[in-house]
């Protein structure tokens, strides 16, 4: 049982990225938080790391066949916690997104349930016998993803639904769709997009304006995004410096331990700094994308490529809103962003891939 | 559906007992698929550091300026305006100090303003407006929105200035002007008050900026750059609550530098007192330097209004006013000098050699020239009359012959000289000419010949000419300064200027002082002016606003446009030291200006003898040493 799974057959480069991502976040918390209230929240950040780094360990024992066999288990278990997110969870600015732990933890369903939609897409996809999806299948398979999407966008957590999409839309891409179908759906979206417009909450429009013309509000939601901009043009080609980033050190740029880690970073290691890092994450990517290609089954693969998928689509919400080229959403930043279930959700996703690598010498 | 993947599911971990069927199969249909996701990825990446690229690199001075903006907090350090002191060193113009309240703008919320504008009694709108004005200005420049404030408002600001409440107030510690009481050379001075935004599209106000004090008026604007020094400033280093981190910049502020006036406050007071509640001008001059002792001008204005902002209502009630007090008539006035001219027309006469010292005209109280009958002021007649018994009886009939004789071109010559027509050149702005006609002046503005008719109404005060009490002070300074023209001037060693030398014989002044003399002391129309001890030399003038004929047509009108008196006078008679010339609008006759002179004039030679009795005393006192009492 142990034989191919030695410390050896670990992705070590995967780790290793990872952890040099996440240790120059974690920096980067460290020199934000300097003089602030959030001056502690640095060491935090090492333990999610820690505690992520054990969970990594332990998705990665458990094969991955296991695992897609308690698909319907794990998604029963999500829907039924969101439920009680919904009915009992903790209420922080308008939103109930968590679920409060002994120990003064918050827990984030809608963070885990990435995992799980994982999984599921991947069993999912992995059953069908077809070169290409039938639309019964398509549509079962969107019912089975929309449910949770929209469960937490109900919350109202809209980032975070998001990133159910880019793990569905990947596995629908693998799977195979006959052409008439991908004009339906991009005809239906032309559609309906804008029709959704009705349905946003009044400050979801606001921020798709405001991102459209940061200058229509520049106090209230285009402050963040100008602030943003300031900060990383500040920045120049060297940076700052170690908590020299005055936007970040004087509390101008908005929460620059979580959703604007990445200008502060920025400011404070300039354009150098910035390529560096989005050079690891690209190296990260492709290093999963890799672990996708060697998979053993499709099974493997679609977990390796869903999970590729909503990382980078996690970087470019992300640092795309940072940098004034997405509208602000609450999506952290995978690794650097200090959170616990978004850290913890990242390490588990690095585990399910690690796990698809310890086994792609099967047979 | 769980069971299908697992032939055991009692051991799960097992991938051998997987059915190879259902999970084992081939990936490689995908790779094309997933090559296609990398191209996405780079595409992503580029994207994205393209957008890096565009702020960091070929962006970045603008937002770091943006970001300095944000940190970085100037507060200005007012300087303190140079004070203004008499002759004697006694501070004429001083500074209180006061506290002025800023805003900043650059977290100002709008809902803010009207509880701001009520905590310290502001115009709401008036503030907007004000905000409004300067929303070109950096908004890191906070901008003063109420001066002077009252014990209370300072609390209001001390105790909401804090992050939560209104973090854009700022207190700030400045030095007011103070100008002094009852409207005291209140002409001179001028006053300060802010730059408007039509002086700031002025060439000469480039070097301003919006929220600057500068001069308006008088000294103040005269001496501006000197008076006004060079704010300081201090540069804060704050976060986004508006708290001060650290100071990285001080300049302190460089102070203007004091200036001293030629005037003479004692003098001054005493040409206040005596002109005081009537309408016009007082100016003393010193004849040998040109240096102004004393300038009045009435009605007057309070500059401590101007000092900051001026309230409208003030503004109103001064701007309304017909008697136009903001109007420094010393300098402001043209008017017809009347009689006070004749020294002047009598000695271009002798110059040119029209008349001497014997010449004499038959007065009957009119004479017809040129097919006009023209009255002398006495209509009984002055009978056969010299230079002498003309000038101290003022008889119009001589010097109508005088002038007609004499033709307007050379008396204008003399006239120009004496600086007439002309802006005398005292440190003062908006000086007005006054007009000194000529044939050539004729044809220039009006477009007409000169005719010799026009010459007789000129020859006494009257017709085309105009001057301003000081024109006239710095006229009759220059003949008893033995026809030398100093340049009249307010601050003491300016640039000095050459004074106009005429020429002129000083037998020719001689005997033009000696009918001046005779105004005072002989019997003349100036008698009123004399002075026990001192010889005063003096010229009444009374000059008509509008034709004898026209006032008798209106009664009204008659009541309105009195005469103006005018008086002129200079003393001792030998080595002359004051002149003094006196407009009394309305005064009906030149006698009723001339207790006026005589006022000042004692004031003067008081003074003098007083000090020039003193000092000995003083110098010797201390020592007693007999070598000094000589």
């Amino acid at each position: 049982m142990a034989s191919y799974r030695s410390i050896k057959d670990l992705d070590w480069g995967l780790l290793l990225i990872a952890l040099l991502i996440a240790a120059i976040g974690i920096l980067q918390i460290f020199s934000a938080g300097q003089g602030t209230k959030w001056k502690d929240l640095w060491w935090k950040q090492i333990i999610f790391v820690c505690v992520g780094l054990v969970l990594m360990w332990i998705i990665s024992s458990v094969d991955y066949h296991t695992l897609l066999g308690q698909v319907p288990i794990l998604y029963g278990a999500t829907i039924f916690l969101l439920i009680v997110t919904a009915l009992f969870g903790v209420k922080i600015f308008e939103s109930r997104r968590w679920i409060s732990l002994p120990g003064g933890f918050l827990f984030q369903i809608s963070e885990f349930a990435k995992l799980v939609m994982v999984l599921l897409v991947a069993r999912f996809l992995t059953e069908l016998r077809t070169e290409s999806m039938h639309w019964k299948d398509l549509a079962k398979l969107c019912a089975l993803v929309g449910v949770p999407m929209l469960m937490v966008m109900k919350q109202p957590d809209l980032g975070t639904s998001m990133t159910y999409l880019p793990i569905l839309a990947m596995g629908v891409f693998l799977a195979g769709l006959r052409w008439q179908y991908t004009v339906l759906i991009a005809a239906m979206a032309i559609v309906l997009i804008p029709s959704s417009w009705f349905l946003l909450k009044d400050y979801q429009k606001s921020r798709i304006q405001t991102f459209l013309d940061p200058s229509r509000d520049p106090k209230g939601d285009g402050y963040q995004v100008i602030q943003s901009k300031i900060a990383i043009g500040n920045g120049g080609m060297w940076g700052k410096g170690v908590t020299h980033g005055t936007q970040t050190r004087y509390q101008f740029l908005p929460v620059p331990h979580t959703d604007f880690v990445f200008a502060a970073f920025a400011e404070e290691h300039g354009f150098v700094g910035v390529v560096f890092v989005l050079g690891l994450y690209f190296l990260l990517f492709m290093q999963i994308v890799q672990n996708a290609q060697t998979a053993p089954d499709r099974g493997g693969m679609y977990i390796c490529m869903c999970i590729c998928a909503t990382l980078l689509f996690h970087l470019l919400v992300n640092v795309g809103m940072v940098v004034g080229r997405m509208p602000v959403t609450g999506i952290p930043l995978p690794l650097m962003s200090n959170g616990g279930s978004g850290m913890l959700s990242v390490f588990m996703m690095l585990g399910l891939v690690n796990n698809v690598r310890l086994r792609r010498f099967v047979n | 559906m769980a069971t299908r993947i697992h032939d055991n599911p009692n051991d799960p971990l097992n991938p051998d007992k997987l059915d190879p069927s259902i999970l084992h199969d081939d990936t490689n249909y995908a790779s094309s698929k997933i090559a296609f996701f990398q191209y996405i990825s780079v595409a992503v990446f580029l994207f994205l550091i393209a957008g890096f690229w565009k702020l960091q690199v070929q962006n970045n001075e603008l937002y770091s300026e943006a970001a300095d903006r944000n940190r970085i907090k100037a507060t200005p350090i007012l300087a303190a305006r140079g004070k203004i002191l008499d002759r004697e060193g006694r501070t004429v113009v001083d500074n209180h100090s006061s506290f002025s309240v800023y805003l900043s703008r650059e977290n100002l919320k709008d809902d803010h303003l009207p509880a701001i504008a009520a905590g310290l009694n502001l115009d709401l709108e008036e503030l907007k407006g004000r905000l409004h004005r300067f929303r070109l200005r950096p908004k890191y420049q906070a901008i003063v929105i109420k001066e002077e404030l009252t014990p209370a408002e300072i609390s209001f600001v001390e105790s909401h200035h804090d992050p939560d409440t209104f973090p854009e107030l700022e207190l700030v510690h400045v030095q007011h002007r103070l100008y002094p009481r009852d409207n005291l050379l209140a002409h001179v001075i001028g006053y300060v008050g802010e730059v408007t935004e039509a002086e700031l599209d002025l060439a000469d106000f480039a070097k301003y900026n919006q929220g600057d004090v500068i001069g308006k008026a008088g000294i103040e604007r005269q001496y501006n750059e000197t008076l006004m020094g060079v704010d300081g400033q201090r540069q804060v280093v704050v976060d986004n609550k508006g708290n001060e981190r650290e100071v990285i910049g001080y300049k302190e502020a460089e102070p203007g530098r004091s200036m001293q006036l030629t005037i003479d406050l004692d003098l001054q007071i005493v040409a206040e007192l005596a002109l005081e509640g009537r309408r016009g001008s007082v100016v003393a001059m010193d004849t040998r330097t040109g240096e102004v002792l004393a300038m009045v001008s009435r009605p007057a204005f309070d500059p401590n209004k101007f000092a900051g902002r001026i309230r409208q209502k003030d503004w109103d009630e001064i701007m309304n006013n017909i008697e136009k007090p903001m109007l420094n008539r010393a300098i402001q006035s043209n008017l017809a000098p009347g009689s006070t001219f004749k020294p002047l027309v009598a000695l271009a006469a002798l110059e040119n050699g029209i008349i001497d010292e014997k010449t004499t005209f038959t007065c009957n109280g009119g004479m017809n020239f040129y097919g006009h009958y023209h009255h002398c002021h006495n209509k009984r007649g002055h009978g056969t009359v010299n230079l002498h018994q003309a000038l101290a009886q003022s008889c119009d009939v001589f010097f109508y012959n005088v002038g007609s004789r004499l033709g307007i071109d050379k008396l204008a010559a003399l006239g120009e000289i004496a600086g007439l027509g002309k802006e005398s050149g005292i440190d003062l702005p908006f000086e007005y000419r006054g007009v000194l006609p000529s044939s050539k002046w004729k044809a220039r503005t009006l477009r007409q010949q000169w005719f010799p008719g026009d010459t007789i109404s000129v020859a006494i005060g009257q017709g085309y000419l105009t001057i301003t009490p000081l024109q006239l002070a710095v006229m009759a300074g220059g003949i008893a300064a033995g026809g030398v023209w100093q340049r009249p001037h307010l601050v003491k060693d300016p640039a000095r200027i050459e004074p106009r030398k005429s020429g002129v014989s000083m037998e020719s002044i001689n005997q033009v002082i000696y009918g001046m003399y005779g105004v005072v002391n002989q019997g003349g129309t100036g008698g009123v002016a004399r002075l026990p001890g001192v010889e005063v030399c003096g010229k009444t003038g009374t000059a008509q606003l509008a034709s004898n004929e026209l006032l008798k047509s209106s009664s009204r009108l008659a009541a309105e446009l009195k005469d103006n008196a005018w008086f002129v006078a200079f003393a001792p008679r030998v080595n002359p030291e004051i002149v003094v010339s006196v407009l009394y609008e309305g005064g009906g006759h030149g006698d009723q200006a001339a207790p006026i002179a005589r006022d000042v004039m004692k004031a003067y030679f008081d003074k003098k003898n007083r000090n020039v009795n003193r000092l000995p005393t003083l110098a010797l006192a201390p020592h007693g040493a007999k070598g000094f009492a000589n």
